[in-house]
């Protein structure tokens, strides 16, 4: 895969390997890069290997910068 | 492809008939031909197989054409070996595809030949149909709707996914389907329609965008894409506009009439997406251009595809 | 998520960017060192709406294919041409890169040779532990982010003693050639957009250099449209402050402190290397090769691979001058010409993170 997207996981078994989930396109991942994953984790794959975790709160913090931009007025 | 095209076939013939590679030609006596060679990979996909795509194919060749398609001739070029439970389903798939379509099968032939000679099968079609009207690209000004039938993308992806190349899996189903529901609409007012084959949306319309004096201006928020195509087509790193269908189709009506083509085209299961994305144009961009407005906001050109991005789709 | 390519929520960010340029005086000029970034900032169209706010933005050597000099290609040619019944597996891109003795698509290899595309490391294991009697060797090229899964890939071939398989690594780390970059002189810049995901493996530490010693501006950004102005925002922020530093603009994701795992799996397989980068030359410690330790499965000891440095690319082909910031794609004369993505001359115009074909595809003027 040449791009890497945020991607849900959905399964994971004790050899570290799932699948994760992205608009309804099942990949196959590796997640042994990762200290910790679980099903329901959003990951960034790239190459077919999970290569971070994303942080939810962050998420929120730049989504609602983002939603204060949006509905600011025109000058 | 294009260039191989002029260079060195189309070099060899001299039909005035062949001078704007339409579609379908137009003949004497109200008459619609066309022919189409299908080597699609792998033979049977969800949604599909080589059967209904060589029905379905020509098919809309001649309605995109201003012409009802009313028969086909159907050449099959089978490698030896073949299962015969495969040839028997592509024989059904064709059957039931010509019965959906309003067409008969009248003339055909059939060939083997030996083991590694030709993949499986190959299949060529050849239609005919009564002219309904004859598209009027000339007719078309800043103003004119575009209009896309569906979503994008859908047939090119699943063959795609099932190559079996990629440890990818996705919901797609091939969008293969006679397009007939649009032949009232060269009654209301249609100037000029496509079908969304080799190349995708950009590659189609760039080559009428080239034809015209105006250019052509589409909406990147306005294009139908499902939610599976828009996933696997990111990940894949392809754009949907460049990906092939084989049962959308791509449309310009008069503005004044756009909204009755929508409604008319929705009525129809397979119109039921049917958008506006565009207008014809001539205060943006330079004449022959096709633009694109961007999500962000910006403008871009599209190019049309010149060389092949995904083989043996259709 | 889709605020992240909201037309209201870009066009505030563009006004913002533009009244801070205004501020630092236009045009301003920055670096993306990232490839994937080159691709949204022009898919995006954001290029000339930079532009109008006062804002320029140049790609910098952020293509690991690009910056691959032809010397490993031919290498990998070289082999499979010698050795009956070779997999060579590696990723698409790779396959159309041009060299003088053809692409690793055309030049012919021995009889029973395959080339086979993967899209991850671990298809390249399985490929070998399901043909035990051929030789398998996959041609892994990549930065930070690619790196860590390859150097787990040798390690598990090592645990369970693969003998078939073998690695060919073009390895590249991301903050030396932004020294060598800043050292030349020749590309004048006030500030870098950093790479997203190099930067979730090696965190912000490794670029704090370019603020300290070089007192430039610097901001990670994220892959969205949104993220991409938020990251130009804030390295304008820092130069309008006189506060040049490594702001973190893709926090969601990368963490101070990256991702120390797969940075311990990359000490433990691999060790730095002097590199020749295609344009930018020999720069020292920023390439990874195969330690010693893990020895049977590089590709290069165990089947005498020789990588000549002085190996030239194609006539005329400027990919170079592209990966140094110092040519626009467009103004190269064979742009768009005798160079295009069915025909390419050089590997700026083959990988889908190429500053060529990125500007071919969506801003060819």
């Amino acid at each position: 895969m040449c791009l890497a997207v945020p991607a849900k996981i959905v399964s994971l078994d004790e050899s570290r390997q799932g699948e994760v989930d992205y608009l309804g396109t099942r990949v196959k991942a590796n997640f042994m890069l990762l200290e910790e994953a679980k099903p329901g984790d959003w990951v960034i794959v790239h190459a077919g290997f999970a290569i971070s975790r994303m942080d939810e709160e962050e998420a929120q913090e730049t989504l609602s910068l983002l939603r204060e931009l949006a509905s600011a007025q025109d000058p | 492809m294009r260039d191989f095209l002029h260079r060195h076939i189309l070099a060899s013939f001299r039909s005035p008939l062949l001078r704007d590679l339409p579609d379908a030609s137009h003949l004497e006596a109200g008459i619609a031909f066309t022919t189409d060679g299908y080597v699609v990979d792998p033979i049977f996909f969800p949604g599909g197989d080589i059967g209904r795509l060589a029905v379905n194919g020509t098919v809309n060749d001649l309605v995109v054409s201003g012409a009802r398609p009313q028969y086909l001739s159907l050449s099959l070029i089978l490698e030896e070996g073949l299962p015969l439970a495969d040839l028997k389903r592509i024989l059904a798939s064709i059957k039931s595809a010509a019965a959906a379509a309003g067409v008969e099968v009248v003339t055909g032939d059939t060939k083997v030949v030996r083991r590694g000679q030709a993949d499986k099968v190959f299949i060529v079609t050849s239609g005919v149909g009564h002219i309904l009207a004859k598209p009027a690209p000339a007719k078309v000004k800043p103003g004119d709707a575009v209009i896309v039938t569906g979503s994008l993308g859908e047939h090119s992806l699943a063959v795609l996914l099932a190559r079996g190349d990629f440890s990818l899996s996705a919901k797609v189903k091939s969008d293969c389907a006679p397009l007939c529901f649009l032949l009232p609409l060269w009654k209301q007012g249609a100037l000029w329609m496509r079908d969304i084959t080799r190349g995708g949306l950009a590659t189609i319309l760039s080559e009428l965008a080239e034809r015209l004096p105006y250019s052509i201006l589409i909406e990147e928020e306005k294009i139908p894409l499902s939610k599976a195509v828009r996933g696997a087509a990111e990940l894949l790193g392809v754009d949907p506009l460049y990906l092939a269908c084989e049962g959308r189709a791509v449309l310009v009506v008069p503005a004044k009439k756009a909204k009755a083509a929508i409604r008319s085209l929705r009525r129809h299961l397979q119109g039921r997406r049917a958008t506006i994305i565009g207008r014809v144009e001539n205060k943006v961009g330079r004449p022959g251009e096709l633009l694109l407005a961007t999500l962000a906001g910006g403008l871009r050109r599209l190019e049309p595809l010149t060389s092949e991005l995904l083989p043996r789709i259709c | 998520m889709k605020e992240f390519r909201d037309r209201k929520v870009l066009a505030g960010l563009l006004r913002s960017i533009g009244r801070r340029a205004e501020q630092v005086g236009p045009p301003v000029r920055m670096m993306e060192v990232c490839g994937t970034h080159t691709m949204t900032i022009h898919r995006f169209g954001l290029q000339p709406l930079l532009e109008k706010a006062g804002v320029v933005m140049t790609s910098g050597p952020g293509c690991p294919v690009c910056i691959t000099p032809d010397a490993y290609h031919e290498a990998a040619i070289g082999l499979m041409t010698r050795r009956p019944d070779t997999i060579l597996a590696t990723f698409g891109d790779m396959t159309r890169v041009p060299t003088r003795q053809g692409s690793l698509q055309t030049a012919i290899p021995a009889q029973g040779s395959r080339l086979k595309i993967v899209y991850s490391p671990q298809e390249v294991l399985e490929t070998a532990r399901q043909n035990p009697g051929r030789e398998v060797v996959f041609f892994g090229v990549g930065f930070e982010t690619t790196i860590p899964s390859i150097a787990l890939t040798v390690k598990q071939a090592a645990q369970e003693q693969l003998s078939n398989f073998s690695v060919l690594s073009a390895l590249w780390i991301i903050p030396p050639p932004l020294r060598a970059i800043l050292e030349s002189g020749e590309v004048r810049l006030q500030g870098f957009l950093y790479p997203g995901h190099v930067s979730a493996i090696i965190g912000l530490r490794p670029y704090a250099f370019v603020a300290e010693e070089f007192g430039l501006a610097g901001a990670v950004a994220g892959f969205e449209p949104a993220d991409i102005l938020l990251a130009v925002s804030s390295v304008l922020d820092q130069i309008i402050r006189k506060k040049p530093a490594v702001a973190n603009e893709y926090s969601r994701v990368v963490r101070e402190e990256g991702n120390p795992r797969a940075r311990a799996l990359m000490e433990e397989v691999l060790e730095l290397k002097d590199a020749h980068w295609r344009g930018l030359g020999l720069i020292p410690k920023s390439g990874l090769k195969i330690k010693d330790s893990f020895g049977a499965w590089d590709a290069e000891k165990k089947h005498g691979l020789k990588l000549d440095p002085g190996s030239a690319e194609l006539p005329g082909c400027r990919c170079g001058e592209v990966l140094r910031g110092v040519l626009a794609p467009p103004l190269c004369g064979l742009f768009g010409r005798k160079c295009r993505p069915e025909s390419p001359l050089g590997p700026c115009m083959v990988s889908l993170e190429g500053a060529c074909l990125v500007y071919y595809k969506y801003s060819r003027p």
